[in-house]
């Protein structure tokens, strides 16, 4: 490593994306107009299940600037169904999954008809216009009714059970079997808990426009994985995929709200191509919130066996997990994610983890960032507090007695994986200090002893994650359809400027920034010279797009894997330059050197220019220096820390204040810690809003009755602490670049850390649980319950 | 309708349907795409902009009612090339993700230091509730609103 690499690795720089984003000059899809656009709108099911009768269009053909309007009768030949990837069990059942429902909608905001027309206002105007006859059916909502089958919402089925997906350690050869654990132990703590249902809630609505004027099928789209999209495109609907372009343009935010390929991409796709004209869907925010999929919603039944030390013996976790009306991307595999991480940094001797996938008359749900492992996350760190309270000691003690010390990594888990690194005592020590965990504790005991209505609790959460998805042998174990590589190429213009292609697909993370910095690091380059371009399948051939905290971890490392190709494809130009042998050779700030000399030699871009003249090559030198690398991670990575929460409750009236929020991430190396920590942030506040604001709610008919942002509680700055973050640095050993992805984890950490917290404050009023999100009401209505 | 108004300083007639928003027309007739929509409940605020020198989210007010009035987009903001003391407060403390938030979150942090110049964090927060951000946690926002405010206090 030369000085210029120890200085740009690490560097907080300010981001290359921004002077577009603070002054307008933006590209998000809804601001791209083509000549002779259309616009669609949709009709879209104000009733949870009903067969479709007769659908009145008449009036809305007539409607001023429409152009057609379709139903799903129209589209039935043609719409085939929207691809899920990952069918988790070999029996896995799934019902067809249309874009535009045909004979039956199974939840409210499912398509039942489309407009387009000259304007998007036209086109609004006509859908009101539709009359549609629903023939109600039962409606099947709640999670555990469904599960027991008294109402089948797809007869052809026989099942509201999709799958039932089953790890046992006494099988899997990793540990002892649980019901021997339970049956021994000393001490067992029983739980039900509740992930209530949430929306992903992107600040940019989902938008599509469709191009059939060119050679290709052109596709502008608001989402996270332009690559995937392109090729379920392709199987999906049976068009050749090289007839097919997707462009991710500016994408305002994801969080896994955009890993998903739509109804309504597939919808703009097949109608722009048979009208033959540019048209472009623009959903509202309540359409977002209706039809865009949900996240989470598990009830989660566990059993945590323990000595009377204290020391876990088994854990054993069941899970009802709601897929909502039918299977999108990734659904089902969202609640498998979790079966690897409910051992978290414990050492656990023998664990057994079943789910049952459930379909109820609920739009689908799929990732919402974490994806499987905070609520796995949430269920354990929630345990190990009542665990704690069981035993009567501290919830800190209780955890390192149970996690894996520093010195025992790698260290194979009981689920099977392998974690590379870890310092979960370096991260605790330094998150007690910043908090000051006795003194907190000391003022606790005060307002305890002292009956303040306001009573102050402490929350713990120590986490870890696997990220960086991911191993694509690992994901083939899983039946997952694709793999979880990365690809990047590195283009050396003439001039010495650098444009790097990347199969990662940003909407907020900063690749522009970080990668550029990658590749200053690497070449020597100034970081200036470096343009970062993605998202485009014409461009950025393949990828696999961004989700999973991976963008770092697998595509910054196929980066690294492309520009050390460059290195060597330029060392025996640079040694024909400076006519030395190649041996004699190091590259070092950018610069190809001899060895020991200190003589000035040739930079990575005086060999760019000599490229391109070939003037003067050796014999059989390919003139070009362009490489390009695709990267299969052999392992997760594994990121870890300590959150510690105060919550101030007032008992008096249910309200809960975060006094403060302290957390310590290991993240392993930091490439900017201006952006790591800005994805710390954002996490925090995603994972505290499921903690106390969040939830989609239905109503007894299954109508959202959170279909707007004055209902859905995303959390404003009022609603929001000053969080204090640190980090530790623990490398990752499994990746070049030591790094372990930062994405998720403040969502992750944060919910168990807040719930603990505001538990810690009204246990003492026999309070046991509380349902997230911790509202006032609930938290009141607790405390009464509690203290009767 | 047939309205008048100046938008970054350029004059603009327009006939126009008596319903469209402020925000519709700025997308839509005047090609002003730097606003954006992120809700249909003025709940968002990302469509923040400046109607005669006050902070008004362009969803929640029809185009016939701006007319003859002077508005500023995210797009007016720079003079001689560079940004507003806030647009750069908001790079250089690393206030945006994605930026869908940001126009309209920017145009109210300069409403709100117009009215007080020297905020404390709570009352950045206070003056910010009505602007969503789903990315930043907005802990590096109100720092930004900060700076500017010394930024801007130290010019005066």
């Amino acid at each position: 490593m030369t000085e210029t690499v120890d200085r740009e690795l690490g560097k907080a720089r300010t981001r290359k994306e921004d002077a577009r984003l603070i002054s307008g000059r933006t590209r998000w899809t809804d601001n791209i107009t083509l000549p002779g656009m259309l616009h669609m709108a949709i009709l879209r099911s104000p009733v949870a299940r009903a067969g479709i009768g007769k659908i009145d269009t008449d009036q809305a053909r007539a409607s001023s600037g429409v152009v057609a309007v379709f139903t799903g009768a129209d589209l039935a030949a043609e719409q085939g169904s929207l691809p899920c990837a990952w069918p988790i069990t070999e029996d896995q059942k799934s019902p067809n999954a249309p874009s535009i429902a045909d004979t039956t909608v199974n939840f409210a905001g499912e398509a039942v008809a489309v407009v387009v027309a000259r304007s998007a206002a036209e086109a609004r105007d006509a859908v009101d216009l539709i009359d549609v006859d629903y023939e109600d059916l039962p409606v099947v909502l709640d999670l555990e009714t469904a599960a027991g089958d008294e109402e089948v919402i797809y007869p052809e089925l026989g099942t509201n059970c999709s799958a039932n997906w089953v790890f046992d350690s006494a099988q899997a050869g990793s540990g002892g079997d649980v019901e021997d654990a339970i049956r021994d132990a000393d001490v067992v703590v029983r739980r039900k808990f509740r992930q209530q249902r949430l929306i992903p809630a992107f600040m940019e609505p989902r938008s599509v426009l469709v191009d059939p004027t060119g050679p290709q099928t052109t596709m502008y789209s608001a989402t996270q994985v332009p690559h995937i999209l392109r090729l379920m495109l392709a199987m999906s609907l049976g068009v050749p995929e090289h007839k097919i372009r997707v462009i991710a343009p500016d994408v305002g935010g994801g969080f896994g709200g955009k890993l998903q390929v739509t109804p309504e991409e597939f919808l703009t796709f097949l109608i722009g191509r048979r009208l033959g004209k540019p048209v472009k869907y623009t959903e509202t925010r309540t359409e977002s919130l209706l039809a865009a999929h949900h996240g989470r919603d598990q009830i989660q039944r566990l059993t945590l066996a323990a000595r009377g030390d204290g020391t876990i013996t088994g854990l054993k976790v069941e899970l009802l997990a709601d897929m909502g009306a039918c299977l999108r991307l990734v659904t089902p595999g969202v609640p498998i994610l979790g079966a690897f991480m409910f051992n978290a940094i414990y050492k656990i001797p023998a664990y057994h983890f079943s789910c049952t996938n459930v379909f109820t008359n609920k739009v689908p749900t799929d990732a919402y960032r974490g994806a499987g492992r905070p609520e796995a996350t949430f269920g354990i760190e929630r345990m190990m507090d009542e665990l704690a309270v069981e035993i009567g000691v501290d919830p800190l003690e209780i955890r390192e007695k149970n996690w894996i010390k520093h010195e025992e990594f790698p260290y194979t888990t009981v689920s099977t994986l392998t974690y590379d690194s870890g310092n979960y005592e370096a991260a605790t020590a330094r998150a007690t200090e910043l908090f000051g965990y006795p003194e907190l504790r000391a003022e606790q005991a005060r307002r305890r002893e002292n009956g303040d209505p306001v009573q102050l609790g402490i929350g713990v959460s120590t986490f870890t994650e696997m990220c960086g998805l991911a191993p694509s042998r690992v994901l083939g174990s899983l039946n997952y359809s694709a793999g979880g590589w990365e690809h990047a190429e590195v283009r050396m213009l003439p001039t010495g400027k650098v444009e790097v292609v990347t199969g990662s697909s940003p909407h907020g993370q900063g690749h522009d920034t970080a990668w550029s910095q990658i590749v200053a690091d690497r070449l020597g380059v100034p970081f200036e010279d470096v343009e970062v371009l993605h998202g485009d399948t014409q461009i950025s051939q393949r990828g696999m797009d961004t989700y999973g905290s991976r963008s770092l971890v697998v595509g910054g490392i196929a980066l690294v894997k492309a520009l050390d190709k460059v290195i060597e494809k330029a060392r025996p130009i640079a040694a024909h330059l400076l006519e030395a042998a190649e041996d004699d050779l190091e590259f070092t700030a950018g610069s190809f050197g001899v060895r020991g000399t200190g003589a000035a030699g040739v930079t990575i871009a005086d060999i760019a220019l000599a490229v391109f003249a070939a003037h003067d090559l050796p014999d059989g030198a390919e003139p070009n220096l362009d490489s390009e690398a695709s990267y299969d991670p052999e392992n997760f990575s594994f990121p870890h820390g300590t959150h510690l929460c105060a919550t101030e409750v007032d008992t008096e009236t249910g309200a809960v204040r975060i006094r403060s929020y302290v957390c310590v991430d290991d993240i392993g190396k930091v490439v900017n810690p201006l952006i790591a920590e800005g994805q710390v942030h954002g996490g925090l506040a995603q994972g505290i809003a499921q903690a106390l604001y969040e939830e989609a709610v239905h109503d007894e008919f299954g109508t959202l009755t959170t279909a707007s942002l004055a209902d859905y509680l995303v959390p404003s700055a009022m609603d929001l602490p000053r969080f204090t973050t640190d980090m530790t640095e623990t490398p990752a050993t499994s990746n070049p670049l030591g790094v372990k992805g930062v994405g998720e984890a403040g969502t992750i950490a944060s919910t168990p850390a807040v719930v603990n917290a505001v538990l810690d404050a009204v246990r003492q009023f026999g309070v046991r649980d509380i349902e997230m999100p911790c509202t006032p009401q609930r938290v009141w209505q607790a405390i009464q319950g509690g203290s009767k | 309708m047939r309205i008048t108004m100046t938008v970054d300083g350029t004059s603009y007639t327009d006939d126009v349907e008596p319903r469209t928003l402020l925000v519709q027309h700025l997308r839509e007739n005047l090609g002003k795409v730097g606003t954006v929509i992120g809700c249909d409940t003025s709940n968002c605020g990302a469509c923040t902009v400046h109607l005669n020198g006050r902070s008004v989210k362009s969803c929640s007010v029809l185009a016939v009612q701006a007319d003859g009035a002077e508005i500023t987009t995210i797009e007016g903001l720079e003079r001689d090339g560079q940004p507003h003391p806030v647009q750069q407060a908001f790079h250089e403390n690393h206030a945006l993700q994605c930026g869908f938030c940001t126009p309209g979150m920017i145009m109210q942090s300069i409403d709100l230091l117009g009215d007080t110049p020297d905020p404390s964090e709570e009352q950045v927060r206070e003056g910010l509730e009505g602007n969503l951000c789903r990315c930043t946690g907005y802990q590096n926002i109100v720092k930004a609103v900060r700076a500017a405010a010394g930024e801007l206090g130290a010019k005066r």
